[in-house]
């Protein structure tokens, strides 16, 4: 097993037909994703590669049986391309796009819920299940099949890790790149929760960063709902008080949201938290080979 | 991005909202001019993006025109909390009966807009929720329906506002909310939000927050400025398209990706140094960023030492390579720069270096032996 994503995934990428849609789209293929269309307004019959192109999303779950969608569109259409994979009929949606505005987020992440469509993202690197498929613009290589589930908020920093991990002989049941933004469609919770159902997850890396209350609110779902090891990782201790760094969610404002009550908070629940990437990764190798 | 008082009062305004009459400044004689038309007692308030300005000095009554000369004089370049003080706004005074706090705000945790209201304004709100947590009501807007003028009547009962104001109190917010959604505010607080003594309801103060992320459709508003929050190097990495944000260290650092670059400030930190930026040069960024980074972080004086911690996933190796070879070239980069390259094509960079035995350049393999070696040559 893995979450999100695997071998039943077949894909249909919304902006398959530009530069970063098709290059990632079609590495996605490689990697051994079931990729069964794209779709482009107005370009509809024509093929990238020779995947077919539609017009809408509804021919492509109707005539392809596409049930994840991938969203690659601009930021300003992303939200209605979004919605439109909602109404489709797919069943998951991954949305990688950066830099949606967040009340467009409000809403659709309420159409989502409201539809029961789970949504990740937006402006996140997507979900890779090693040995079964990738969606997103997560490097492959950096990540063996294993037993680590990891759920991050942030890209490089969970490629950083996952290749600590890889590099301790270690691999990994899925790595779900929930996004930095103000409003994602998917929490930590959501995740946890996916990873504790999941039986080829045995232990799961949680990387969060400044900003929100999400690892505060995580820390209490793992006390009172998640029986696996959980081990976590939290950047940001260096951020001053009302600055933006570059994730649009990583802003601290006043006394909450900072990394340390976020670690504070995770400590409190008996979650080890790492001080670096690499001593992250080394607690998860340490935490997997007692209980092994 | 946050917009400066008086821009936010112009905002209200636009949508109908109540505000006092008042005239943008920024030099002395557009003080004089302003105060002249407003007529006097008038109000000199200092324009910068930082709170409780009254006490440093920043806001003052002037009753004729030698006083609003002195005010606007003393204010006028005057540094409130690192910020300087550029624009003026001079307001006409007003006969305040009561102070309330009317905020709406984006809970990310509820996914929801949050309106809060209460009848003790003038503090902030933290300190007013800990004095009296009752005296603060807080109701979430359903996003499908928005607030209709009843609930926000039910607010304002709540946060026990005087019977006779409670309809023009619940306008204001319904008004408040709908603004946040046309306008893209993740964040609108007034405070106070005053009863004049004609028992009108009226914005005495205007905090206001804009995603950035929807400036494409507010064409208007990404035109402001705020030029007291803009340093020399934040101006230059805008100019280029970098994220940069200045910190007060001298380990200068450019990662690839939000996440690592906090990450890289974290590790520096805890090996004793103390990073003068956070850089984050994207995805797939090319040789050019590269130059343009270097020259963004070496303007800085303070700096004594660059850390360029990468780990390559969309982004390649090689290119950061070629960038930093490159920006060798065409200048003198005059401090020791430590360079950590892990993941796709990092032999081939780590190879490009080594080639072109740059003076001063110290390669490393690890994000923590990264860290070490800046800090000990910083």
């Amino acid at each position: 097993m893995s979450i999100i994503v695997g071998n039943n995934t077949k894909l249909v990428v919304s902006g398959l037909t530009g530069r970063e849609g098709t290059f990632h789209g079609l590495r996605n293929r490689d990697y051994g994703t079931d990729l069964v269309a794209g779709v482009t307004p107005g370009k509809g019959g024509q093929d990238v590669d020779g995947v077919p192109v539609f017009d809408t999303v509804k021919e492509a779950v109707d005539d392809r049986g596409a049930n994840t969608s991938m969203i690659f569109v601009p930021a300003r259409f992303a939200a209605a391309a979004i919605d439109e994979a909602i109404e489709a009929g797919v069943g998951t949606v991954i949305a990688i796009t950066e830099g949606i505005p967040v009340l467009d987020m409000m809403g659709v992440y309420w159409r989502a819920r409201e539809a029961d469509v789970r949504l990740i993202g937006p402006n996140c690197p997507g979900v890779l299940s090693p040995g079964k498929a990738n969606v997103g613009i997560i490097p492959a290589q950096f990540f063996d099949q294993g037993s680590i589930g990891v759920v991050s908020k942030s890209g490089t920093l969970t490629y950083q890790i996952g290749n600590e991990l890889k590099q301790a002989g270690l691999g990994n049941s899925s790595i779900v790149g929930i996004g930095g933004d103000p409003i994602v469609g998917s929490d930590f919770i959501d995740i946890l929760k996916l990873y504790e159902a999941d039986e080829e997850t045995e232990l799961i890396v949680m990387v969060g960063e400044i900003g929100g209350d999400a690892e505060e609110r995580a820390a209490e779902f793992i006390a009172e709902s998640v029986s696996k090891p959980v081990v976590a990782y939290i950047a940001g201790f260096t951020a001053p008080p009302g600055k933006q760094m570059g994730h649009a969610g990583a802003i601290i404002s006043g006394s909450s949201g900072t990394a340390q009550a976020k670690q504070d908070a995770l400590e409190a629940k008996d979650v080890r938290v790492g001080t670096s990437p690499t001593e992250t990764a080394k607690l998860a190798a340490e935490t997997l080979a007692t209980r092994a | 991005m946050d917009l400066l008082e008086y821009q936010g009062k112009q905002l209200f305004a636009k949508h109908g909202l109540a505000v006092p009459q008042g005239r943008h400044a920024a030099t002395l004689d557009d003080a004089i001019a302003a105060a002249a038309e407003i007529g006097y007692p008038c109000v000199v308030k200092a324009q910068v993006a930082i709170g409780k300005r009254g006490k440093a000095g920043g806001i003052k009554v002037a009753k004729d025109e030698a006083e609003a000369r002195t005010h606007s004089e003393a204010i006028l370049g005057m540094d409130i909390r690192g910020f300087t003080v550029h624009d003026l706004w001079i307001e006409e005074a007003s006969e305040i009966d009561a102070e309330y706090y009317a905020s709406i705000i984006l809970d990310r945790g509820e996914k929801k807009l949050l309106a809060m209201l209460s009848r003790m304004g003038g503090m902030d709100v933290e300190e007013m929720a800990e004095r009296d947590p009752n005296a603060l009501a807080r109701r979430h807007i359903e996003p499908a329906s928005g607030l209709d003028l009843e609930t926000a009547r039910e607010i304002a009962r709540e946060a026990q506002i005087d019977d006779d104001v409670v309809d023009g109190v619940a306008e204001m917010l319904v008004k408040l909310a709908e603004i946040a959604l046309a306008e893209d505010a993740t964040l609108i607080e007034i405070n106070p939000l005053i009863v004049t003594a004609d028992r009108e309801v009226v914005a005495l103060d205007a905090k206001v927050t804009i995603d950035g992320n929807s400036l494409f459709r507010h064409t208007d508003l990404a035109e402001l400025r705020d030029r007291s929050a803009e340093d020399e190097q934040e101006r230059m990495a805008k100019e280029k398209g970098l994220t940069y944000v200045k910190l007060d260290g001298n380990v200068g650092i450019l990662a690839n990706g939000a996440g690592l670059c906090m990450s890289t400030l974290d590790v520096v930190a805890q090996a004793g140094g103390r990073p003068a930026n956070f850089l984050d040069a994207g995805g797939g960024s090319k040789a050019e960023a590269i130059v343009d980074a270097l020259e963004v972080i070496t303007s800085d004086e303070k700096v004594s030492a660059i850390l360029f911690n990468i780990f390559g996933g969309i982004t390649r190796c090689d290119e950061i390579a070629k960038g930093i070879i490159e920006a060798s070239n065409q200048t003198d980069i005059g401090v020791p720069l430590v360079v950590r390259l892990d993941g796709t094509n990092s032999e081939e960079g780590l190879g490009l270096l080594a080639e072109a035995e740059l003076p001063n350049l110290h390669l490393e393999k690890t994000m923590l032996g990264g860290a070490e070696t800046v800090v000990e040559l910083a």
